[in-house]
């Protein structure tokens, strides 16, 4: 990482060089589909064709919200650190209004089942989330905690 | 004051069905609406903190990105939780 030299005002820092987030983003995104047939067949054995759509449905939303919240943080990063905090501020207001528009374009749609869809954006969120950590925090920590093999 | 005397016609004339779903709904927009304010501050603070510390030392911004990006994940996770409450309960 070739960061730019320290200067000390967030306002006129900014960080050049490789963005982790979408490093960490894109390994989410390849890990929710790997998961995604999975978690889309057991939504769909318990609520039927509907709930399996619903549960894609909502894969897509988690994996599409992780993408734009790593996207926003890179591009602003590369600008200024003062930007990048307001772009992460707003972009939580901007990413929750996208997630009820998205759900408000298809509540009506005769596929939606919505304990699917809610079970499904808590469980990817969260699982991908952890999964995520647990590779991070042990290579934040090496050489103590590095991944072996097995893991 | 209109719009409150409206609604309190409105909820004068409503059957009881028509009460409940509309109690549904405002309730699930107070659920939404709350569980995105603790998560907005937590965010501020962990983005705030985590900028000073990129300011002042910028060799280690890598590993202070990577954090706070998935500090903000976490904390996002406050919000997701509401909105499936949100949407389980109303609209």
């Amino acid at each position: 990482m070739t960061d730019s030299p320290s200067t000390g005002s967030p306002m006129t820092t900014r960080l050049d060089g490789a963005a982790p987030e979408v490093e960490i983003s894109r390994d989410m995104i390849r890990r929710g589909l790997i998961v995604a047939p999975v978690l889309i067949a057991i939504c769909g054995a318990v609520w039927g064709m509907d709930g399996a759509w619903s549960s894609a449905y909502g894969v897509a939303l988690v994996l599409i919200n992780f993408g734009i919240a790593a996207g926003l943080i890179a591009f602003t990063a590369r600008i200024s650190l003062g930007l990048m905090m307001g772009a992460i501020l707003f972009g939580y207001l901007i990413r929750l209004g996208l997630v009820l528009l998205a759900f408000v374009l298809v509540k009506d749609a005769s596929w939606m089942s919505r304990p699917s869809l809610g079970l499904t954006v808590i469980v990817t969120h969260l699982g991908l989330l952890v999964w995520e950590l647990k590779y991070v925090a042990a290579s934040l920590a090496f050489p103590g905690l590095k991944p072996s093999r097995s893991n | 004051m209109e719009a409150m005397s409206h609604l309190v016609n409105a909820a004068g004339t409503s059957t009881p069905t028509e009460l409940k779903a509309q109690a549904a709904a405002s309730s699930a927009g107070f659920a939404y609406g709350l569980a995105a304010i603790g998560p907005g501050i937590g965010i501020g603070y962990l983005v705030g903190k985590s900028v000073e510390a990129m300011a002042r030392q910028p060799e280690a911004a890598g590993m202070v990105r990577t954090t706070m990006f998935l500090g903000i994940a976490f904390t996002e996770a406050l919000a997701l939780i509401g909105f499936v409450v949100f949407i389980l309960i109303g609209l």
